[in-house]
C-alpha cells in the first residue's frame, strides 16, 4: 500500500509542460522560437524561468527589455502565487502544453507585484511560511527555528531538493497529539470568477465536538457553492495540485500533504466543464 | 468517532458468541495487545479492583462475593485477606499452564525363571522408588496436593533416557542397584528400572482459592496484613516468592514452599517477633520491613537465595523519632514509612543487594509533604503509591527516578471505575488482562447491574467508615467489615437459581455467585474440552496437549450467556451519552482502603492515561492500537482516491514531456565532516581524516554519491573514494571508548576490512549514518518498508538489519554472490528474528520479550523520511553483563584476591584479559543504562557452589561447580542489568516470554490463511500460535503443546513438518501437524547425532537441518512425506552456530570462526552453494557479511530464480571441497575483521 510520504513526493515533483512564446507585441531582431519547459508545480513562476528569459533576451535588443512577466489567454499570471496554483485556476481544463506567453513591456503594475531579483520571492516566500505557523502553531515551529533552517527551507524549494525541505518542513507539520491538528488550518481559496484574489479565514481542522473536520466542512463554510446538491450536476471543480480530493477527506491531513512548500493549501475552485 | 470511546470493543464482545466469527474478533483484539501491568487496590467496601497501566479505569475483579481487607500482588498472581479473615490467592490465566511433573522408578530384577520381574531382593529397593531407591514411592501414593490440581493424564513411562530415546519401554539397565544405568541390555544387567512421569495441573485460575491454615498445627488468630514478594531473589524457572502475614495478635508467618510449580505454597511458619508487628513489606528483592506496634521498624536479615525467610530482625527507629511508624512499604533499595502524623518519608537503607528492574512500593496512608534524603543508588526507577489518608484516593508518586528517588509530586490517580461508565466500556484492556477473560460475560451482567446493587450498601458503609477513622487515633483504615458472612449467604441463598447467568434483569445477577460453585463452574469449562481433546495414551510417546484457549469452552459458555450479553452491549452503545456519564463518574469518588503494586511496573516512556480520564486519550489509545492491523483510514476511499488522483495527474501532465528541460537543474550536494579513520595499512592507528559525502540526483529524483575520505600520508595529501552504490552495509559499532561505524563493499566484505570511521560525539555518528543510509538506500531506489521475502539478519549486539532479495540471489547456476547483498538497519534490539513470505515477523529481545513487526521501517537512529512515522514504537531490552571475580587459593589464608603475579586480573572478562571491576565496567553502549546493581549469578554452565563460586585447578581451566581437593583458584560471576531504550517497528505481544519462535514458510505459490507460528517459552514450554494471518501477524492466544520435557529450538517447514530440540538436546518431530490440526497429536523421539547434543533445528521445504552444541551441521537424511522423521544424520560442516533453511530448501548459516582469535568468536553469514532440489545438500560455502553476525532468517524469501538449463554438475566430488572440514576463514588483523565482535 502506498504510505503517505509518496503523496509528498508526488506532490513536489508535480511538474507542468509549458510552452513559453514570446508576446507578438514584442519588438525582436528575429523570430523567436517557442520555449519548452518542465515547470516545477509547486515553485514560482519568475523562480525557474530564468532559462525562458535568457532563451528570448537572445533575439531582443537590450533597450526594448524591460521587466518580464507572463500572460496566460490574457490573464497575468501572478507570480507570488504557486505555479501549479495558477494552472489550476486558469488552464485546468486545457491542452498541454500550456502555453504561456512572455512580455517583456507594459508591465501590468496594477495586477502584478514586481519581482525585481530571488530575493523578493524568498522574501515572500518566507512571509507565507511565517504566516501559515502564525495559523498552526502562533508562530512557535518557525520562531524556535535558526536562521540556517529558514534558509535550509528556501534553498530546498530553491533547488527542488525535497529532502533538504522536509527535514525542516516536517517540523512545521508536527502537532501535539492530543489536540488532533493544527491550530488553524492555513489555506486560501482561489477562484475566477471573483474580483477578490482569495478567500481566507480562520478554521479549525477539529470540531468542539472532537470530530474531524473534512474538506467538505471547509467548503460548506466558505464556498457552499461548491458542494453540489444531489441530482444536480456539478457546478464546480474543487482543485488542489491537480486533482479533485473527495469531500470527506479530512482538512488537517490534507493540509500536512497537500500543501505547497509555503505551508498553505492553495484551493483552486473553477466552474466545472459544461461537457 | 467521538463520543462512542467503547464502540468498537463492545462490538467485539456481540463477536464473542458466534463461533464462526470469533476468529476475526480474537484478530482485532490482538491488535490491541500492549504491553501492560495491573494495579490493585481494594475499596472501603472491600471489592478488589485493577487498573491497568495501558487502561483508564478501574476493572471491578469478577469474584464480587469475596470482600477483601487486603490484597499483595505480585505479577503472577495476587493474594489477599478477606473479611472471612482467610487467605485467598488468585492465580492469573496464562496461555502457559503451571504443570508439575511427578515421576517415580520401578524398579526390576532379572531371574533365571521369569527373566525381568518386580521379585526383588530382599536387600533391594522397592518395587516402586523415587531416583534415588531410598523412598518408597508407589503409584498409587501420589495424591492431588490441593484441590486446585488435576491429572493431566495417566502415568506413562518415559522413553528418554538422556536426550536419547531407548527403545526399550523406557528401562534401563545395570549391573545392580545402585548404579550407573545404560539403555542397553548387557549379559551382566541384572537390574533394570523404568522412570513413570505424570503431569498434574494447577486448574483454579482467575479465581479466589482459599488458602487453608490448618496445618499450621496451632491455629494462628486471623490475619491482619500480608505482603509478598522476593521474587527478585530467584531467578527463572524456580520463581520463588515470599510471602509474609502479620495476625490480629501481632504475630508474623512466613508462607514456605511458593514456588512456580507450587503456587499456594505448602505451610506457614511461624517467625519469631522481638515485638507485636501491626504490619509488614516486603520487597521484590530481600529487603523485609515490619512495623511494631509502638512505632519501631523491624529490618529482617539474612534473606538470601537459599533462605528466603531470613535469619533475624534488626530493630531500626522510625524516620521520624518523635512520631512512630505506622506503615511502611519496601522497594528494592528504597523503604517509604508513613508516621503517625501521616506523613510519608522515605528512608534509604544501608544494606543494599540489587537485583531488580522496578520496585513498586504499595503505601498506605500519607499527606502530601514528604520528607526525604536522596539516594545514590542506581536503579532505574520505582514507581511510588499511596491512599490518601483524607480524600482516600490514589496517589502516584511523580518523578520517581534514579537520582531523585523521592520523586517530585503526588498524583492523584483519577480514572473512574469499569461501574461508573455502563459496559460499553469494557475495554479491550480489560480483556487482555489475563485475570478478566474468562470471566467475560460474568463480569458484562455485574457491570451492568452493579450500579443499583451498590447504592443501598454504599450508604451504610460510608458511615461505617467515617466513624472508624475518626474514633481510632491510627491511620491505617480499619475496614469495616461492610458485608457480614450472613449477609453473603442471604446473597448467595437468593442467587442459587441463576448461576446459569441468564437473568440480566435481576439487579444483582452475577455478582454473587458462591465461589466454589463458579470456581468449579470455570474449572468445568475449562477443563473438560482439555480432557475430551486429549487423546488416549499408547506406549510411551505423549500424545497429550491441551488447548488453554479453549474454542469450545468459548462458546459453550458465552452460548449460554449470550443473550444477556448481546442486548446489554447492545443497548449500552445505544443509550451512551457522554455528557451524563461523565457527569456521573466525578459525582461518585471512589474511597479506597488498600492499594498494591507488587505486580505494575510503569516505566518511564509509558503513556499513562490515569490522570484525566477523558475520552480523547481514549481516541488516541485506540487509534494507536489499530496500527497493526490496516487502519479504516488507510482505506479509507478518500486517500485511495488521492492516490488514484496523483498517479493520473503525474501521468498526464508528465509522461509525454520528459523530453522537456527541467526548469531547475539539479546540483551537486556536500556534506563534510572531520572523523578518525582505523588506518588500512600497518602500523593501525586512528588517523584524522576529512570526509566527504558528495551526492548528485537525477532529474527524476534518483541519487547517487561518492564518499571521499581525505587523509595525509607522509605530508602527501591523499584520499580514498568509494561509490555510495557500491556501499553493501553501515554498522554501527559502538564502544565506551569510540563512536565509530564500519562501512562495507562487496570487496572489503571479501577482505573482512571494512572502513573504520570514527565521529567525534555519538549524535554525530548517528547523524552521518542516518544520511548515509538514505543515500545508500536511495542509490539502490530502495524506500519504505521491506518487502516481505526480506532476509533478517541480528548482529551480535542486537542491530537489526534487513536485505531485499534479487531474483539472483538463489540461482542454482549463477547465484549472486551473498557479499553483494545489500543491508539496511532497522530499529530495535533483538536476539532472535523469523519471518516468512507472507510478511509476519517476529522477533524475541535479550530479554525474551517477543515483538511483532507493524510493517513499518526505520525507528532508532533513523529519522524523518527514512522512518515510517505511525508504525513505529517504544522498544526495550534488557541485558546483563557479566563480570567475573577471580579469587587464588594459598595455605594460610585460603581464598583470597591476592593472586600470582601471572594471575589473571582479580576482577575480569570471561577471558581473564582484561580487567573488569565493578567499578569501572560500564553498560555496553551510551545507549544502555544500568537498572540494576551487580548480583552474584548462580546460574552459570557447569554450576556453582551455595556463593556463586566455580572451581578449577589453574586459570584457564574447566571450572565446576563444587571445590575439590585439586583446586587451587576459584571464581564466580557477577552481572548486572541494563536496559535499552529504543524505537523501532515492533509491538510487544505479551505476556509470555519467549526464547525460540517459527514461522511456516511459504513456498512461492501455496498460500495459508492461518500462519502456523510456533514458540518456545523461556522455560522451555512449546506454544503455538492461534490467530496469526498476513494481516494480523501478532494472532491472538497461544496454545500450550505438552511434552515431558523442557525445549529450546522449534522449526516448522513448508509441509507442516515440525522438528524440535530439547533442552537435553535430543530431537523430536511432532505428528500430524497440519491445517485441522494445528498442534500435531504426539511428540516422535529422534535420536541425535551420535554423542552430539544438538541446539537448534530448521525445516524447510523439505531439508530438515540442525546444529549441535559442537557447532557441526547436519542434514537429514531419508525423510520422504511417507517417513518425514527420516532416517539418519549427515554430518555438512563443523564450525556452524546458526542455520535457517528456507521455502526453497535453501541453506544460510552463521559459521564461526576458527578458533585462536581471542575473545568470543562472532559469526558470519554463509550460504550454501549448489542446492538444488536433487541436491540438497549443496557443495560448497559462499561468504557474506561478518563477522559479528548472530542470526539469520532466510524464510520469507520464497524468490525462485528464473529457471536456466542446466548442465548436470561435472564434479560430484567437489562437494567435499570445503564442505566437510572448517568453514574457511580469512586471516586478518581481528580488530578489523570483526569489528562488530564482542
Amino acid at each position: 500500500m502506498a504510505d503517505d510520504k509518496d503523496v509528498l513526493r508526488d506532490v513536489w515533483f508535480g511538474r507542468i509542460p509549458a510552452c513559453f512564446t514570446l508576446s507578438p507585441d514584442e519588438i525582436t531582431e528575429r523570430e523567436a522560437e517557442p520555449y519548452y519547459l518542465l515547470l516545477p508545480r509547486v515553485s514560482y513562476l519568475t523562480l525557474v524561468t530564468d532559462k525562458v528569459k535568457k532563451h528570448f533576451l537572445k533575439v531582443m535588443k537590450a533597450e526594448d527589455v524591460e521587466e518580464i512577466w507572463f500572460e496566460y489567454e490574457g490573464s497575468p499570471l501572478k507570480w507570488h502565487f504557486p505555479t501549479g496554483m495558477l494552472f489550476d485556476l486558469h488552464a485546468s481544463n486545457t491542452a498541454l502544453p500550456w502555453n504561456i506567453t512572455v512580455h517583456f513591456k507594459n508591465f501590468p503594475e496594477h495586477e502584478l507585484l514586481h519581482c525585481a531579483s530571488n530575493s523578493v520571492i524568498e522574501a515572500h516566500f518566507m512571509s507565507c511560511i511565517k504566516e501559515a505557523d502564525a495559523l498552526k502553531h502562533k508562530s512557535q515551529v518557525i520562531n524556535d527555528m535558526q536562521k540556517k533552517d529558514h534558509k535550509q527551507l528556501w534553498m530546498g524549494l530553491q533547488n527542488d531538493k525535497f529532502d533538504q525541505f522536509w527535514a525542516m518542513n516536517r517540523k512545521l507539520m508536527e502537532y501535539p497529539t492530543e489536540e488532533g491538528g493544527f491550530r488553524y488550518i492555513p489555506f486560501r481559496i482561489y477562484q475566477t470568477m471573483s474580483e477578490r484574489p482569495f478567500i481566507q479565514k480562520l478554521f479549525r481542522p477539529v470540531s468542539p465536538e472532537g470530530n474531524q473536520l473534512t474538506l467538505g466542512d471547509l467548503l460548506k463554510e466558505l464556498f457552499p457553492a461548491a458542494i453540489c446538491v444531489e441530482d444536480e450536476p456539478k457546478r464546480y471543480q474543487v482543485i488542489i495540485h491537480g486533482i479533485e480530493p473527495l469531500l470527506e477527506t479530512p482538512i488537517q491531513w490534507l493540509s500536512e500533504h497537500l500543501s505547497h512548500p509555503d505551508n498553505f493549501l492553495h484551493i483552486s475552485i473553477i466552474p466545472a466543464p459544461s461537457d | 468517532m467521538g463520543g462512542k470511546p467503547g464502540g468498537k470493543e463492545t462490538f467485539g464482545d456481540i463477536n464473542l458468541r458466534k463461533g464462526k466469527e470469533r476468529r476475526e474478533l480474537r484478530i482485532a483484539r490482538a491488535g490491541c495487545i500492549m504491553p501492560s501491568s495491573l494495579l490493585r487496590a481494594v475499596d472501603v467496601y472491600g471489592r478488589v479492583y485493577s487498573l491497568s497501566t495501558a487502561g483508564q479505569q478501574w476493572e471491578h475483579c469478577h469474584d464480587a462475593h469475596l470482600e477483601f481487607k487486603r490484597v499483595s500482588a505480585v505479577q503472577q498472581c495476587c493474594w489477599g485477606i478477606a473479611c472471612d479473615h482467610n487467605i485467598y490467592l488468585n492465580v492469573h490465566a496464562s496461555d502457559v499452564p503451571i504443570r508439575y511433573q511427578e515421576e517415580t522408578y520401578e524398579n526390576q530384577r532379572w531371574n533365571p525363571v521369569d527373566g525381568f520381574s518386580d521379585r526383588l531382593l530382599p536387600s533391594d529397593r522397592w518395587q516402586w522408588s523415587d531416583a534415588t531407591g531410598l523412598n518408597h514411592q508407589p503409584l498409587s501414593g501420589f495424591q492431588l496436593p490441593s484441590e486446585n490440581w488435576e491429572w493431566e493424564a495417566d502415568w506413562h513411562q518415559d522413553e528418554n533416557f538422556g536426550g536419547e530415546p531407548t527403545e526399550k519401554g523406557g528401562w534401563t539397565y545395570a549391573i545392580d542397584f545402585p548404579a550407573m544405568y545404560t539403555k542397553d541390555k548387557k549379559w551382566n544387567s541384572c537390574v533394570r528400572r523404568c522412570r513413570w512421569i505424570r503431569y498434574r495441573r494447577y486448574k483454579s485460575q482467575d479465581a479466589w482459592v482459599k488458602i487453608p491454615s490448618e496445618q499450621t498445627g496451632a491455629l494462628p488468630d486471623p490475619f491482619n496484613d500480608i505482603s509478598c514478594g522476593g521474587w527478585e531473589i530467584t531467578e527463572e524457572p524456580r520463581g520463588c516468592l515470599a510471602l509474609w502475614a502479620v495476625s490480629l495478635q501481632g504475630k508474623v508467618w512466613f508462607r514456605s514452599g511458593i514456588h512456580h510449580h507450587n503456587p499456594e505454597g505448602s505451610v506457614w511458619e511461624e517467625v519469631a517477633v522481638p515485638g507485636e508487628v501491626v504490619q509488614v513489606s516486603c520487597g521484590p528483592g530481600d529487603l523485609v520491613w515490619a512495623v511494631l506496634w509502638e512505632g519501631h521498624l523491624l529490618v529482617r536479615e539474612g534473606i538470601g537465595r537459599d533462605c528466603l525467610k531470613g535469619t533475624s530482625w534488626v530493630t531500626v527507629e522510625s524516620p521520624n523519632p518523635g512520631l512512630g511508624a505506622v506503615h511502611v512499604a519496601v522497594g528494592v533499595n528504597v523503604v517509604w514509612a508513613i508516621t503517625k502524623d501521616h506523613k510519608a518519608s522515605l528512608i534509604l537503607y544501608k544494606q543494599w543487594v540489587l537485583s531488580n528492574l522496578t520496585i513498586c512500593v504499595s503505601m498506605l496512608a500519607f499527606s502530601s509533604s514528604s520528607n526525604v534524603d536522596l539516594g545514590h543508588q542506581c536503579c532505574l526507577q520505582k514507581n511510588v503509591w499511596a491512599i490518601g489518608f483524607e480524600d482516600r484516593a490514589v496517589y502516584f508518586r511523580q518523578g520517581v527516578t534514579a537520582s531523585e528517588l523521592s520523586g517530585k509530586a503526588w498524583r492523584v490517580v483519577s480514572v473512574s471505575r469499569d461501574s461508573d461508565r455502563s459496559n460499553s466500556s469494557a475495554s479491550a484492556n480489560s480483556l487482555q488482562s489475563a485475570g478478566c477473560f474468562f470471566g467475560g460475560e460474568v463480569r458484562l451482567e455485574s457491570q451492568a447491574s452493579v450500579v443499583s446493587d451498590i447504592e443501598p450498601d454504599t450508604k451504610r458503609a460510608v458511615g461505617k467508615v467515617l466513624s472508624a477513622s475518626e474514633t481510632e487515633d491510627n491511620p491505617k483504615p480499619r475496614i469495616p467489615k461492610v458485608t457480614s458472612d450472613s449477609f453473603i449467604s442471604e446473597l448467595v441463598s437468593d442467587r442459587e437459581g441463576q448461576i446459569g447467568r441468564r437473568d440480566v434483569s435481576a439487579p444483582a445477577a452475577g455478582l454473587s455467585i458462591p465461589e466454589e460453585e463458579s470456581a468449579e463452574k470455570e474449572a468445568e469449562d475449562r477443563g473438560s474440552p482439555a480432557q475430551v481433546l486429549s487423546p488416549s495414551q499408547s506406549g510411551g510417546l505423549d500424545p497429550q496437549w491441551s488447548n488453554v484457549d479453549l474454542e469450545e469452552a468459548q462458546i459453550q459458555t458465552s452460548g449460554t450467556a449470550g443473550d444477556t450479553a448481546d442486548t446489554s452491549s447492545l443497548s449500552s452503545v445505544a443509550t451512551y451519552n457522554l455528557a451524563q456519564e461523565e457527569l456521573y463518574g466525578s459525582d461518585e469518588h471512589q474511597k479506597w482502603a488498600w492499594i498494591s503494586g507488587g505486580g505494575c511496573a510503569v516505566d518511564s516512556h509509558m503513556q499513562l492515561n490515569w490522570f484525566n480520564s477523558s475520552t480523547s486519550t481514549a481516541l488516541n489509545c485506540s487509534m494507536q492500537a489499530m496500527s497493526l492491523s490496516i487502519t479504516p483510514a488507510q482505506t479509507a476511499a478518500w486517500r485511495k482516491q488521492i492516490f488514484e488522483q496523483l498517479s493520473e495527474r503525474s501521468k498526464r501532465e508528465m509522461e509525454n514531456f520528459t523530453h522537456y528541460e527541467q526548469a531547475i537543474e539539479q546540483s551537486v550536494w556536500v556534506k563534510k565532516g572531520s572523523m578518525q579513520w582505523w588506518r588500512d595499512w600497518k602500523p593501525h592507528k586512528w588517523v584524522d581524516v576529512q570526509f566527504a559525502l558528495e551526492q548528485f540526483s537525477g532529474v527524476d529524483g534518483s541519487k547517487d554519491g561518492i564518499l571521499f575520505i581525505y587523509y595525509t600520508f607522509n605530508d602527501e595529501k591523499k584520499y580514498l573514494h568509494t561509490f555510495i552504490n557500491e556501499v553493501t552495509i553501515l554498522v554501527p559499532v559502538l564502544n565506551e571508548s569510540k563512536h565509530t561505524f564500519a562501512i562495507y563493499t562487496a570487496e572489503r566484505t571479501k577482505q573482512r576490512w571494512p572502513i573504520r570511521l570514527a565521529a567525534t560525539a555519538e549524535l554525530e555518528m548517528y547523524d552521518w549514518l542516518a544520511l548515509l543510509s538514505v543515500s545508500c538506500c536511495d542509490s539502490r531506489g530502495i524506500q519504505g518498508p521491506p518487502s516481505k521475502q526480506a532476509i533478517w539478519s541480528i548482529t551480535c549486539k542486537g542491530d537489526i538489519f534487513v536485505s531485499e532479495p534479487t531474483k539472483e540471489l538463489e540461482a542454482s547456476l549463477y547465484p549472486t554472490p551473498c557479499d553483494q547483498m545489500f543491508w539496511r538497519q532497522v530499529g530495535g534490539h533483538f536476539r532472535i528474528i523469523e519471518s516468512n513470505s507472507l510478511g509476519v515477523v517476529w522477533g524475541i529481545g535479550y530479554d525474551h520479550t517477543a515483538w511483532v513487526h507493524t510493517g513499518g521501517y526505520g525507528g532508532g537512529f533513523f529519522q524523518g523520511f527514512a522512518s515510517s512515522t505511525d508504525n513505529i514504537y517504544t522498544q526495550t531490552d534488557v541485558k546483563s553483563v557479566y563480570i567475573y571475580e577471580n579469587q587464588r587459593w594459598n595455605p594460610v589464608t585460603g581464598y583470597t584476591n591476592r593472586g600470582l603475579p601471572t594471575d589473571r586480573y582479580m576482577w575480569s572478562d570471561a577471558s581473564g584479559l582484561k580487567e573488569c571491576t565493578k567499578t569501572n565496567s560500564k553498560p555496553p553502549s551510551p545507549n544502555w543504562t544500568w537498572v540494576s546493581d551487580w548480583t552474584i549469578d548462580y546460574a552459570v554452565a557447569l554450576g556453582t557452589d551455595r556463593e556463586g563460586w566455580q572451581y578449577a585447578a589453574d586459570f584457564p581451566a574447566s571450572y565446576h561447580g563444587s571445590k575439590t581437593l585439586k583446586d587451587f583458584v576459584r571464581r564466580r560471576r557477577w552481572a548486572r542489568k541494563c536496559k535499552l531504550t529504543t524505537t523501532g517497528p515492533w509491538q510487544e505481544v505479551p505476556p509470555i516470554p519467549l526464547s525460540d519462535i517459527t514461522i511456516l514458510p511459504c513456498g512461492p505459490k501455496n498460500t495459508v490463511e492461518q500462519v502456523p507460528l510456533w514458540g518456545i517459552s523461556n522455560k522451555g514450554d512449546v506454544l503455538c500460535r492461534l490467530g496469526v494471518t498476513s494481516l494480523t501477524p501478532a494472532g491472538s492466544s497461544w496454545l500450550h503443546v505438552g511434552t515431558d520435557q523442557p525445549f529450546k529450538s522449534i522449526s516448522i517447514g513448508c509441509v507442516h513438518q515440525v522438528w524440535a530440540i530439547a533442552k537435553d538436546g535430543s530431537a523430536f518431530y511432532r505428528g500430524s501437524v497440519s491445517v485441522q490440526d494445528p498442534a500435531g497429536d504426539c511428540w516422535y523421539h529422534i535420536p541425535s547425532p551420535a554423542g552430539q547434543k544438538l541446539k537448534q533445528v530448521s525445516v524447510g521445504r523439505t531439508s530438515v537441518y540442525t546444529v549441535d552444541e559442537n557447532g557441526n551441521l547436519w542434514y537429514r537424511q531419508g525423510v520422504t512425506p511417507s517417513y518425514p522423521q527420516g532416517s539418519s544424520w549427515e554430518h555438512i560442516s563443523n564450525n556452524v552456530r546458526k542455520v535457517s533453511v528456507g521455502p526453497l530448501d535453501q541453506v544460510w548459516v552463521i559459521a564461526d570462526k576458527v578458533q585462536g582469535s581471542h575473545g568470543l568468536s562472532c559469526g558470519t553469514v554463509c550460504r550454501r552453494l549448489g542446492v538444488m532440489p536433487t541436491e540438497p545438500k549443496g557443495h560448497s560455502w559462499d561468504y557474506g557479511i561478518g563477522g559479528g553476525w548472530d542470526h539469520i532468517t532466510v524464510r520469507g524469501n520464497a524468490v525462485e530464480a528464473p529457471r536456466i538449463k542446466m548442465p548436470p554438475l561435472a564434479d560430484n566430488s567437489s562437494q567435499e571441497i570445503s564442505g566437510r572440514g572448517s568453514l574457511q576463514t580469512r586471516n586478518h588483523p581481528e580488530i578489523n575483521g570483526n569489528p562488530v565482535g564482542c
